[in-house]
């Protein structure tokens, strides 16, 4: 590489701080005068403040678009610096935006996909009391997103990492009377926080390892030596560079750090490769620990078991934070600090693997969940395994192009998954649905487009980002060992065929084969199916225990089943659906945006992954991306022919999602057939292992949650007893003092003071006496004074 | 026996003195106090004149001259001390110096 592409040169743009700044104001004036509008108004008000803050965000970041489109690619950094938050030795930190291009295609998909989804909100909410606060805690959440996203360096980007998180647990808790959804929404932020700590821990280190040292007696900062030849200028207050013009020392904006890490001549890539920190390589250690603040917020192994709970937020929620945009932050972070991972085969190994596991692991869990969301919030895990394959093998423009499809079709597949839960009046048990496809046509035209688009049919978008990662995935040369590659290539070509099968088994169940809520058909219903009969006394044990599958029986009834209570998870708020009657179609701002959602999550895929192998230039989005990712580089990769790859493709979209589809459509289509239970009788154990996932909650439970009370227990137990004890003592003491120090007051100092008192009257009241205005008494006195005198005047003598 | 000298005058001043501090000290009637008064302002003429004739000389008028003042006052007072006994009588109804002891307050 050259020095000069190396470099990135920032342009300022004065205006980017606008694009989350609207969110903001939307979110402030909501939450300060939200309810009073409300009352006022009407909720009209509340959600033409939320969406036109949107809106004009929106305007504002295709204007950023276009003017990026038009830049160079070698200047397609913007930057916006507001104010310096602190300042610290050569340390200067900003409130900085800057927008990339890897910056740029979040902010866009974050931008539209929230628009659209508080589109849809003001359908899926409309009965809401509490109108106001959701539109609130919406308009916030993308405000801290964009912070996330727009942050120029870690600080700004670490505000928008918290603030997400807090809006997810505002969001997840958004009917916080429901204990089950209050407590979902601590365990998102506790097992978030998890997360947190790793990556700022890994921001620490990172920090350390970028500078220099402090010499003591002159206190200036003095670069390590490896960096000290190449700067200019030794006075602290001047920006050392190095000879290709890249300030050096301390940094913690992203654009600096990438050009010290991707430019040569100053020699920070080596320093950084040698350096270890108590031992271990500490590029390595980095990456690893900001990838467990990745995997907390995105997800995965082991820190993925927030999401599924999460699903008890409302619909819009899971569709906006939980599988469009927060949730893929962790993608992001990879990809933004591509030049780190490049440069640690061991890091990128560990994020490829953690990925894959994650991917078959939760795609395993999906396929015998009933809860369409919980189907939904397991497919999302996986496919969050599947962006950290492309992110862990040095793809990254693949996982961010995957991470971008993904926003469409599942945001599309969960906003279809709200209109069908409130097309049947807010059941989410799938065993109840069924042959929906007549009452909401829209709804299950745009969920079939999904499903295509996730399952990876050609054509669809998931087909080319799937592809495109599985492929960089097999062809992969920068892990730790060459066989990996391959293996992972493997495990998420199974994880494909699974996410197939249970997406097309939700359409299904969904869509096709009759209708089966309503009223009296619960009973006939179970007795069609005993594939759903064991879930049923999971649910209700009382009302459901009647003939089952005898093997399973005492399974399923010895199973916690705190998340399969089809009823404690629906948002039933308002009384004004009864359950029973006949499913309807949602109303038009809803279907709209599903058709926005699905159109988007076909097409994107050609128009900006039209792969390399047949023909052409090569994926839009790879040139684009290009500048952002120095890192791609630096990783290589194996070369294999377009007609191998052609042929990859075609296994691995055509077959493996036409065989998921096929199993899928002959056990489910019709919801008769007694495969499906004829399997599960013969593997009891597997089923019910998996159907309870693995009862990973219930392991964590009893270690972690578990452990940790304990631990407060001995905590509180240590308090009462010896801290209170010592307190109390010091109480004691200091109140014998008290007393000792009263008396002397008492007796003492105020005795002294009261006796002079005393003195001073009595004697005033003796004195008085004498003063009987009589001048004769006067007279008295002075006769006798004078006698006295004479006398005295002779005695002397 | 000598003939008369100054100590027999200055006896007769002081013995009057006395009668008079006496008659001011021990009488309640104020009119009697004023009479005490008068009495003491006689002794100091008796020591007056006695002292002009044996000190000065004969023939010096000086100790005269004090003594006629001295009666022009008493007279003055006398005066002023009967009206003050007036009001005090109006305002007590009685003229007894035991009784009038209003600014002891």
């Amino acid at each position: 590489m050259e020095h000069n592409q190396a470099i990135a040169h920032a342009i300022e743009v004065g205006w980017l701080w606008l694009i989350p700044a609207f969110p903001l104001f939307g979110s402030a004036i909501n939450a300060f005068f939200g309810a009073r509008l409300q009352k006022a108004y009407g909720k009209r008000v509340n959600h033409a403040i939320a969406i036109g803050a949107m809106v004009l965000s929106c305007v504002v970041a295709e204007v950023a678009f276009w003017k990026m489109i038009a830049a160079e690619p070698g200047h397609r950094f913007f930057e916006n610096h507001l104010w310096t938050m602190w300042h610290s030795g050569a340390l200067d930190v900003q409130l900085g935006f800057g927008l990339d291009p890897l910056g740029m295609v979040m902010t866009m998909i974050v931008t539209h996909v929230a628009t659209l989804i508080h589109v849809y909100s003001m359908g899926y909410m409309s009965d809401e009391p509490a109108y106001w606060r959701f539109f609130m805690w919406l308009n916030l959440f993308v405000f801290s997103m964009l912070l996330l996203v727009m942050g120029s360096n870690f600080v700004v980007m670490f505000f928008g990492w918290e603030g997400v998180g807090l809006c997810s647990y505002g969001l997840i808790g958004f009917w916080y009377e429901d204990m089950e959804k209050a407590k979902a929404a601590m365990k998102a932020f506790v097992v978030n926080r998890f997360g947190d700590f790793g990556f700022i821990i890994g921001l620490f280190i990172l920090f350390w390892s970028l500078s220099g040292r402090w010499e003591v007696p002159t206190n200036q900062y003095v670069p390590e030596r490896g960096l000290a030849g190449v700067v200019r200028g030794t006075e602290p207050s001047r920006p050392r560079l190095s000879r290709s013009g890249v300030r050096l020392g301390p940094t913690m904006e992203f654009r600096e750090l990438r050009n010290q890490v991707a430019d040569e001549s100053t020699g920070m890539a080596e320093r950084l490769k040698e350096m270890t920190f108590w031992g271990f390589p500490v590029l390595a250690l980095v990456c690893i620990l900001f990838f467990v603040g990745a995997a907390g917020k995105s997800a995965q192994i082991p820190l993925y078991v927030w999401l599924p709970d999460a699903m008890a937020g409302p619909t819009p929620v899971s569709a906006l934070i939980h599988a469009a945009t927060m949730v893929t932050a962790g993608v992001y972070m990879v990809a933004r600090l591509n030049f780190l991972y490049a440069l640690s085969p061991a890091a990128m190994t560990v994020v490829a693997v953690v990925g894959c596991l994650t991917a078959i692991f939760a795609a395993s869990i999906g396929f015998f969940q009933y809860d369409i969301k919980k189907v939904l919030a397991y497919s999302t895990v996986s496919q969050l395994g599947f962006m950290f394959i492309g992110v862990g093998v040095g793809a990254y423009w693949a996982g961010i192009f995957h991470l971008m499809t993904h926003a469409f079709f599942k945001a599309c597949l969960f906003l279809g998954s709200g209109s069908v839960i409130l097309a049947c009046h807010h059941e989410q048990d799938m065993r109840k649905m069924g042959g929906l496809r007549e009452y909401t046509p829209i709804t299950r035209w745009t969920y079939l487009a999904a499903c295509l688009s996730i399952a990876g049919f050609p054509i669809a978008a998931g087909f080319y980002s799937k592809d495109e990662i599985l492929w960089k995935a097999f062809t992969a040369q920068g892990l730790l060992a060459p066989w990996m590659g391959p293996a992972i290539y493997l495990v998420g070509t199974v994880a494909a065929l699974g996410t197939s099968f249970y997406m097309f088994r939700s359409y299904f169940m969904t869509f096709t084969g009759k209708y089966r809520g309503g009223e009296g058909h619960e009973m006939k219903e179970s007795e069609e199916d005993p594939h759903a009969v064991a879930a049923h006394q999971h649910a209700d044990v009382a009302s459901h225990s009647r003939h089952a599958v005898a093997a399973l029986e005492a399974t399923a009834a010895s199973v916690p089943h705190e998340h399969a209570d089809p009823h404690g998870a629906a948002p039933v708020h308002h009384d004004a659906h009864a359950h029973g009657g006949v499913p309807h179609e949602s109303p038009k701002s809803m279907t709209y945006v599903l058709i926005a959602l699905a159109f988007a999550a076909v097409v994107a895929g050609f128009i900006f992954g039209w792969p390399a192998a047949w023909g052409g230039h090569g994926p839009m989005l790879e040139h684009f991306l290009a500048p952002s990712l120095p890192g791609q580089e630096l990783v290589p990769f194996a070369h294999q022919s377009h007609a191998t790859e052609i042929f990859f493709q075609f296994m691995g979209g055509i077959l493996v999602a036409g065989a998921g589809c096929f199993a899928a459509w002959a056990l489910y289509h019709d919801n008769k057939s007694t495969v499906p239970a004829r399997l599960k009788a013969m593997f009891p154990w597997t089923w019910s292992l998996v159907f309870n996932k693995y009862y990973v909650d219930e392991i964590y439970g009893a270690t972690v949650v578990r452990g940790s009370l304990l631990f407060s227990r001995v905590l509180y137990w240590l308090d009462q007893n010896v801290i209170d004890a010592i307190v109390n003592f010091m109480a004691l003491l200091g109140r014998t003092v008290a007393y000792i120090d009263a008396a002397i007051d008492k007796y003492i100092v105020d005795g002294a003071v009261n006796g002079l008192g005393n003195l001073t009257w009595n004697s005033g009241r003796a004195l008085r006496r004498i003063q009987t205005g009589h001048i004769q008494t006067y007279l008295y006195g002075a006769l006798g004074g004078a006698i006295v005198f004479v006398i005295i005047q002779y005695v002397i003598r | 026996m000598t003939s008369i000298g100054l100590p027999h005058f200055l006896i007769v001043g002081a013995a009057l003195f006395a009668l008079g501090m006496v008659t001011v000290v021990t009488r309640r009637n104020a009119v009697g106090i004023l009479m005490g008064v008068e009495l003491i302002l006689n002794a100091a003429n008796v020591n007056f004149i006695a002292f002009n004739h044996y000190v000065e000389g004969p023939g010096k008028i000086t100790g005269q001259v004090f003594s006629i003042f001295v009666i022009v006052l008493a007279a003055a007072e006398a005066a002023i001390g009967l009206a003050i006994v007036l009001a005090i009588y109006q305002t007590f109804r009685t003229i007894d110096v035991q009784e009038t002891d209003l600014l002891r307050q």
